[in-house]
């Protein structure tokens, strides 16, 4: 099995094949974790530039954990102290950090497909640490790690999402991955989080169906997936605090409706007490540590993959550039299956 | 390029007695098995350190831990690592701290392989002391390391291939001298 991208941008494109071979290729960064000395000496020399332009805590820090882990250095661009703020485009932005020389870009932008567009103008490897609403792939793996540890598998599971679905990346780059899978979802939250188009997100054959009920959505359910309540746009036409506490928290009790050891993962910062209680969020069902640190593997094992591919390839980046004929004799961009019908959905 | 086969170097019972051999040597040169274990060279030093770790028990009675050790992360040439091939863990489920480890690989070449393995088992700790156990030993260093355990040494030119085949990996069991030559 093999990887045929250059890139990492979306989770949709890319079959079960694929997907488990990431997962795969995780494990051996999970048990360097364990190590009482961390640091691999693997990708010395190298380079990953950090381009946040919108602002991250902890994916942040774990990618350039997960750099430095591997021997890499990291140059990082956040938005609030950055050019960006004086009115420079993201392609001039980007094509300048390019000038540095790194040998990877991590990007986070608001907008949806931005790490596409820079991908296409980038000769070295892109990760999308998150576009906009469309996805966030490392922590759709990092889901699915964290949920083939626990329970051993991946295929066909109930899996219940929770929260505010709308404005989700993470929930999308989940259901492209869990669904390549069998699994089935049902999408809980007040219903102007949950529109009706989301049931046509997955790809065909993909069981996708929208409760209103917590109770009802918590039927029968192997993993529950909770968003995080963004309380910034509780001032929006939207729910108080307070009624999206009566109706959608997860607690302990409503808890126990889903299956007994159904997992509970939470991509955070958790609002303890809105979303969620503390009893659940610390219990045993709970998997919110091991997704923290199960995302340095991911994002270690996706370093390591892409950096050494490139490198394979025998691309120099100091003399090529990315024209379009440069771009046929190399791996594959990892385009949104919108721009390449032919990468969309090979498992299916 | 052609790959000839030139001739066979081991048979499966020569391999067989090679490894009992190398096990009466490790435990006569440790002065006994107490902090002893074999770490394996994925993929054929892993059968090969298992072997000689059964072989062992029939010498002492005692256990030998076993573990495997995965390089790939470890390498120095970046550009050559097969990239898209999977990653395998490595797997030694016990403290290295004050042991005495001998690396098991099959072929001994340029030593760069162990150069890799010693980094990958620092990472875990502190051994007393690391040797190495080799099926074959066939020249052409580029580091200054050498086994302690050989089970045979082969004169070779740069052209050729010592393909150890084991019935755990492969379908058979010998060691042949290949060479590849231009058409």
């Amino acid at each position: 099995m093999t990887y045929r991208f250059r890139d990492l941008l979306a989770l949709e494109p890319l079959n079960a094949d694929e997907l488990t071979f990431l997962l795969d290729q995780s494990g051996p960064f999970q048990a360097i974790q364990r190590n009482p000395l961390k640091k691999l000496a693997t990708l010395r020399g190298k380079t990953v530039a950090l381009a946040f332009f919108e602002t991250s805590t902890r994916t942040r820090i774990s990618f350039g954990t997960a750099a430095s882990r591997l021997g890499a250095d990291t140059m990082n661009l956040q938005a609030e102290s950055s050019s960006v703020k004086k009115g420079e485009s993201l392609l001039d932005t980007v094509q300048t950090l390019n000038a540095m020389k790194p040998d990877c870009l991590v990007m986070r932008h608001a907008s949806s497909g931005a790490a596409d567009f820079v991908a296409r103008h980038l000769d070295i490897p892109v990760i999308n640490a998150g576009d906009g609403t469309h996805e966030h792939p490392s922590q759709g793996l990092l889901d699915a790690l964290t949920i083939r540890d626990r329970l051993g598998k991946i295929d066909n599971l109930n899996v219940t999402i929770l929260g505010d679905l709308q404005h989700s990346r993470v929930a999308r780059s989940n259901i492209h991955l869990l669904g390549k899978f069998g699994c089935r979802f049902t999408l809980c939250g007040p219903a102007m989080w949950v529109p009706r188009e989301l049931e046509k997100i997955g790809a065909p054959g993909v069981s996708i169906r929208r409760v209103f009920r917590l109770d009802e959505a918590l039927e029968d359910a192997d993993v529950v997936l909770m968003l995080r309540v963004q309380t910034e746009r509780m001032h929006e036409p939207s729910i108080s605090s307070e009624d999206y506490v009566l109706g959608y928290q997860l607690n302990a009790e409503r808890l126990r409706r889903a299956k007994p050891n159904a997992l509970v993962l939470h991509p955070g910062p958790m609002n303890r007490g809105i979303e969620i209680t503390p009893e659940v969020a610390d219990g045993p069902q709970s998997c919110v540590l091991e997704q923290v640190t199960n995302g340095i593997a991911v994002r270690m094992a996706l370093l390591f993959l892409l950096i050494s591919g490139a490198q394979e390839e025998g691309r120099d980046p100091a003399t090529t550039n990315a024209s379009a004929g440069a771009e046929e004799t190399h791996a594959p961009r990892n385009r949104r299956s919108t721009d390449k019908k032919d990468l969309s959905h090979a498992s299916d | 390029m052609r790959i000839v086969e030139k001739a066979q170097l081991m048979s499966a019972s020569e391999i067989d007695r090679t490894l009992r051999r190398l096990a009466h040597q490790i435990v006569e040169k440790s002065g006994g098995t107490k902090h002893l274990a074999l770490i394996g060279i994925r993929r054929r030093g892993v059968p090969l350190a298992q072997r000689i770790a059964q072989a062992m028990r029939g010498i002492d009675g005692v256990d030998v831990p076993v573990g495997t050790l995965d390089i790939t992360l470890y390498r120095d040439d970046l550009s050559k690592v097969a990239s898209h091939a999977v990653l395998q863990s490595s797997d030694i489920p016990f403290g290295v701290d004050g042991m005495d480890l001998v690396l098991v690989d099959d072929v001994l070449y340029t030593g760069r392989t162990i150069r890799a393995g010693m980094n990958g088992l620092f990472d875990l700790g502190r051994p007393q002391r690391v040797s190495l156990c080799v099926l074959i030993d066939r020249g052409h260093r580029e580091m200054p390391i050498e086994a302690q355990f050989v089970g045979r040494t082969v004169q070779t030119s740069d052209t050729e291939i010592i393909e150890v085949r084991l019935r755990e990996i492969d379908d058979e069991e010998r060691v042949v001298l290949v060479d590849r030559q231009e058409p």
